[in-house]
């Protein structure tokens, strides 16, 4: 195994040189797995991949970002998908097990706060008012205890499931804790369930990424979210610009240090963080800033990867 | 009939038996209805995207370039490995139950209890089964063997029990018959009673496979989660997708072109199932003897 190993490192490095382009028979099985958020890019990512490189076979599987790293630091897959950074606890798992890593941003996502298009009174909400709303054990159940000049509508409320990335994400920036949410809301992993409440009801309201907004614009209203700097409304630009504030963030991939060493690992993440345009346009995420793009594609070329 | 009616029943009696009638007839119709709007429905919305491209096109982000290929060759590859093992298994143990066991014996009391609960735990139970024991402990992965034991153990049951029916529907005579022309037990199994009991076997071996085909969460535990693979199986230890997953996976989707795709595959699916169906029927009109 060590040699094999070792082996697999000889080849990386000699291939790191001006690998790029030319059509070396890459082979091998690469294992993605994690959050279900970040799968769609590594699906594109994919794809385009095989496109070039045949015999490399791309596995993604979407057991989310805990359920992924948790595989990711048992050694059983070489990329994790993440929509957050690593957690201290699952850090220290990989630590236990000798799995060593890279994280790499790939793309960016937006959370977007959405309610039925004929309500026409929210359009703009604090995040203390989303909190109000949201935080454990919250009463609120008409429009009119968010704000007294809304009117007395019943608010119903539609949400992903505590597995999802998602829900993490919302409830650590808006409600101050990962995890915590009140518990009496609508939940499903499925967004387009999410979508369809929505759309059904005239003082409901939702959150999910900003990609579901565009597929589903007419069906559902994004309402701007202020952060404490004004309202801002969600978009790619005010992601990018990180004015959407906290509901805009970076998604990110982790590779482990034993799988870089494997030529077909170390090109296809290249790969992923070159193209990441087309894929994050594919995936329906606002794709890396210049800056973002040229800090990851550093971070690999420097990567020799170490088994 | 063992009594003959006399006469004709009172007018009440014959207005209970066709209420009865109506009834049943109502209930049919449910079930029908039911699959009437379903398949309508779905074949209104595959209409589109069901031609060659869906099986050309392996599956993909991109909702008009996505299609089926992995996912249906991984079905095809998973349910011919189930059924290879588990038609042989399930008609040894059925023929062993019906024809060696001795029913007084504690131990074969407790396989018949056995066999009649597997059948009716519910398939995700079997998934984690699969995950703990083929997955992991014996390292096959989410691969095409590692779904197919795991679909296998799902069906067993169902093969056995029909199996079991077709013996025991076989009349005594035959058997009896066998047996005092001086065949041994061997002979008759094999020439009397396998021969006779295949149009019931076949029938439910073909339904229990099409109930192993349809099964998606079981595949999920199994398989890894809902994998995206854009390749082909090129062994049983290959990593492998199923349609129920893949149907699954693009219904989940956010682009409205996925839920065309996923109309699609779902007639693809119901293609396949026809198949077995008619099979089915085949071999049991051909093999069927009145007695």
């Amino acid at each position: 195994m060590a040699a094999l190993a070792l082996a697999l490192t000889a080849c990386g490095g000699a291939d790191a040189g001006e690998g790029d382009g030319d059509d070396t028979a890459l082979s091998g099985t690469i294992q993605i797995d994690g959050s279900s958020t970040v799968a769609p890019l590594s699906e594109a990512a994919a794809e385009l991949f095989q496109e070039e490189h045949s015999g490399v076979n791309v596995v993604v599987g979407t057991s989310g970002t805990g359920g992924g790293f948790k595989k990711f630091c048992a050694g059983e897959t070489d990329i994790s998908d993440a929509s957050r950074p690593i957690k201290e606890e699952e850090a220290a798992l990989c630590k236990q097990n000798g799995i060593a890593y890279e994280e790499l941003t790939v793309a960016n996502d937006g959370l977007a706060v959405v309610v039925n298009p004929e309500n026409d009174w929210a359009t703009c909400l604090t995040v203390e008012q989303l909190k109000k709303i949201w935080e454990p054990g919250s009463k609120v159940g008409s429009w009119k205890q968010v704000d007294p000049a809304f009117p007395d509508e019943p608010l119903k409320l539609f949400g992903p499931g505590t597995d999802s990335g998602t829900f993490d994400y919302f409830t650590g920036e808006v409600n101050g804790e990962e995890g915590a949410s009140r518990t009496d809301y609508q939940p499903s992993e499925d967004d387009n369930v999410v979508v369809q409440g929505v759309q059904g009801s005239k003082g409901a309201m939702g959150y999910f990424g900003l990609s579901y907004v565009q597929e589903n614009e007419g069906a559902v209203k994004a309402v701007e979210v202020d952060g404490g700097d004004g309202c801002v409304a969600p978009s790619a630009e005010t992601v990018l610009d990180g004015t959407y504030t906290p509901l805009g963030r970076p998604l990110f991939i982790y590779i482990s240090d034993k799988a870089l060493a494997r030529p077909e690992v170390k090109e296809f993440t290249t790969f992923y963080i070159e193209n990441d345009e087309s894929i994050a346009e594919q995936a329906l995420y606002i794709p890396l800033s210049d800056e973002q793009q040229q800090e990851s594609l550093d971070k690999v070329k420097s990567l020799s990867g170490t088994p | 009939m063992s009594t003959p009616v006399l006469g004709r029943a009172p007018s009440r009696e014959r207005w209970n038996g066709r209420l009865f009638q109506a009834v049943l007839l109502a209930c049919l119709g449910v079930g029908i209805l039911v699959l009437a709007v379903l398949l309508y429905d779905v074949v209104t919305t595959g209409a589109g995207r069901f031609n060659l491209d869906l099986v050309r096109n392996m599956p993909s982000g991109r909702p008009l370039r996505a299609g089926i290929q992995s996912a249906m060759l991984g079905t095809i590859w998973v349910i011919v490995l189930v059924a290879a093992m588990t038609v042989p298994l399930g008609v040894a143990t059925a023929v062993y139950l019906e024809e060696y066991a001795d029913p007084a014996r504690w131990w074969n009391r407790l396989i018949e209890l056995n066999i009649q609960n597997l059948a009716a735990v519910p398939s995700v139970v079997y998934g984690i089964l699969g995950l703990a024991v083929f997955n992991r402990a014996l390292g096959f992965g989410g691969s095409v063997l590692a779904v197919a034991l795991t679909l296998s153990l799902l069906v067993l049951p169902i093969i056995i029990i029909s199996c079991r029916e077709a013996i025991r529907a076989i009349p005594t005579s035959i058997k009896e018959g066998s047996l005092a022309l001086g065949a041994t037990r061997l002979q008759t199994v094999w020439r009397s009673i396998l021969p006779n009991a295949i149009p019931g076997t076949a029938t439910g071996a073909i339904l229990a496979l099409s109930r192993a085909i349809g099964e998606a969460a079981p595949v999920l535990l199994v398989a890894g989660g809902l994998v995206f693979i854009t390749f082909n199986p090129e062994g049983v230890l290959s990593q492998t997708t199923v349609l129920p997953v893949q149907i699954f996976n693009y219904v989940s989707r956010p682009q409205e072109e996925f839920r065309v795709v996923a109309a699609a595959a779902i007639l693809v699916l119901l293609l396949i199932l026809l198949a077995m169906n008619s099979l089915a029927i085949f071999i049991r009109n051909r093999f069927h003897r009145p007695w």
